[in-house]
């Protein structure tokens, strides 16, 4: 029954790695652009959260009302003023820049904030859990995270593939020349894109942060755990990123199980595992 | 005075890079006219339709669209003005399938006589086909649906580049046999074509290219087999 425990808490984690992972996958899908900075972004949401929860007064899941357009505004500036230049047939520029990114917010939150780790309080919530047996019990807090994740997973499979948007989105993705002669003007679509996968990095930063102790220098380390459920996922099917953000998290939770040390080396181990039986992932995306 | 033509191109030229693809062409194309565009490989004919549908960057004044410059305007904008390419190769998009490529080409709501239901009873193979990828489509209905693509941006004018390009003959035929239907909205049609015979056919008007310059123009049914031969090759 402690075993079930583990893998129920590890699955419930790996809700929070699907999300990292599926605004990575969305922006890399879209226009080939791999976010360096995408760590960075969930806890510059994380202290934009504690910005407004400190002035506002209000509850984190609240807060998500302000910090996601907040996010998604600041994407689409990003994209539309510096990040269409970087791109082009070389993926260089823009891995460079985006690592640059990286570089600039974590030392900016540094000033503003300090090193000291902060924390989003929840109130009552945090704690409430339900008992299912002796030994197993399931956090209404973990519980409404991964919820949150497979909502968010499904809206933008829906978004994808049943909405102009979502056309565009493939339509670009496929083919940004001919996308143009359909009257999409590719500047506009990919900075949709970027305020998307930041919106979706606004919702992954504040549950990180309700959940966990955060610092300015943590943003790295998630976007390693994004890029990990991507890959064991497989690129370019969300569904997938779900079942990759679950593997990862359930292989860090028996990891830690095993010895608190063992954590992050069982998820990076699963990752290397996948990787070596089956490199497209395990979901690939079905082509034609 | 008369009416200024639909398009007008004015000493167009165009380049890749130090590469010079065309030489001051000029071309005008009537409202509601058939102009075929022929000539060898690398004469410049696919560049010609990219520079009046905006893929290329090019000068304003080079090309006049119902009187107003529009030659350093986008591809998305041209567009919008009631310019449509149906680009050589079809380019149709993989991921989508063959109903969204079509509602793709019509996602600028442009309002015109074309809509989902008229293209699909202009080619009944795509009504049957519409839920399925575009990739699993042959090439002639391939060549169909990049036309239907275009068309649902009712275009004023219709620039089609190869629509025979790798096709049977008997599928050429048949989709040659569709554009009166085009031509009956009031669309004007440029046609670039390798198939002589077939945009002679089609067409009033006939312009051959030869290395990015204009080497013959003039009415189709003028256009004898010599001296489209003189023009062609330059002999």
């Amino acid at each position: 029954m402690e075993w079930a425990n583990t893998i129920v808490q590890g699955v419930l984690t790996g809700g929070l790695y699907a999300m990292f992972a599926a605004g990575l996958s969305l922006i890399f899908g879209v226009m080939r652009l791999v976010n360096i900075a995408h760590g960075d972004f969930i806890v510059l949401a994380a202290y934009l959260a504690l910005v407004v929860i400190e002035t506002l007064g209000v509850d984190p899941l609240v807060s998500l009302l302000v910090v996601v357009p907040l996010m998604g505004g600041i994407g689409y500036a990003l994209q539309r003023g510096l990040l269409n230049r970087t791109l082009g047939d070389d993926l260089l520029p823009p891995l460079l820049v985006t690592f640059g990114l990286s570089v600039i917010i974590q030392n900016g939150l540094l000033e503003l904030f300090t090193a000291d780790s902060r924390r989003l309080q929840a109130g009552a919530i945090e704690v409430a859990s339900w008992q299912l047996a002796s030994n197993l019990s399931i956090g209404v807090l973990p519980l409404l995270q991964f919820a949150i994740a497979v909502a968010v997973i499904g809206g933008l499979q829906a978004l994808f593939y049943r909405t102009a948007l979502g056309r565009a989105f493939r339509a670009t993705s496929d083919d940004p020349a001919i996308a143009r002669l359909m009257g999409l003007d590719n500047a506009h679509v990919f900075a949709l894109a970027m305020a998307l996968s930041l919106g979706v990095v606004a919702i992954a930063g504040v549950l990180l942060a309700v959940r966990a102790n955060f610092d300015p220098a943590i943003g790295p380390a998630r976007l390693i755990f994004g890029f990990e459920a991507v890959i064991i996922g497989g690129l370019g099917n969300l569904w997938g990123t779900l079942a990759g953000g679950i593997v990862l998290g359930v292989a860090q939770a028996i990891g830690a199980k095993l010895d608190p040390g063992w954590q992050l080396l069982a998820g990076h181990l699963a990752f290397l595992g996948v990787l070596a039986v089956r490199p497209e992932g395990l979901f690939p995306r079905i082509r034609g | 005075m008369p009416e200024a033509p639909l398009l007008e191109v004015r000493a167009l030229s165009a380049f890749y890079g130090d590469f010079q693809a065309l030489f001051g062409v000029s071309l005008a194309v009537e409202r509601g006219e058939v102009v075929a565009v022929i000539g060898a490989n690398g004469a410049g004919k696919s560049t010609l339709l990219k520079s009046i549908a905006g893929l290329m960057p090019g000068q304003r004044d080079a090309v006049l669209f119902d009187g107003a410059p529009i030659g350093d305007l986008p591809a998305q904008r041209v567009v919008a003005r009631g310019i449509a390419l149906v680009p050589e190769g079809r380019r149709l998009f993989p991921s989508l399938s063959v109903e969204e490529n079509l509602l793709i080409g019509g996602q600028l709501r442009r309002p015109g006589p074309w809509t989902l239901e008229r293209i699909f009873a202009l080619f009944p193979a795509l009504a049957e086909r519409r839920h399925l990828p575009s990739t699993a489509l042959s090439g002639g209905q391939q060549q169909m649906a990049a036309l239907g693509r275009a068309l649902m941006s009712n275009p004023r004018l219709l620039l089609c580049d190869e629509i025979s390009l790798g096709l049977a003959p008997i599928v050429i035929r048949d989709i040659y046999a569709r554009l009166p239907a085009i031509t009956a909205e009031g669309t004007s049609l440029v046609i670039v074509e390798q198939d002589i015979a077939q945009a002679l056919a089609a067409a009033s008007q006939v312009y051959c290219l030869q290395e990015g310059r204009v080497a013959f123009a003039g009415p189709a049914r003028a256009a004898t087999r010599e001296t489209i031969a003189a023009a062609y090759f330059g002999v």
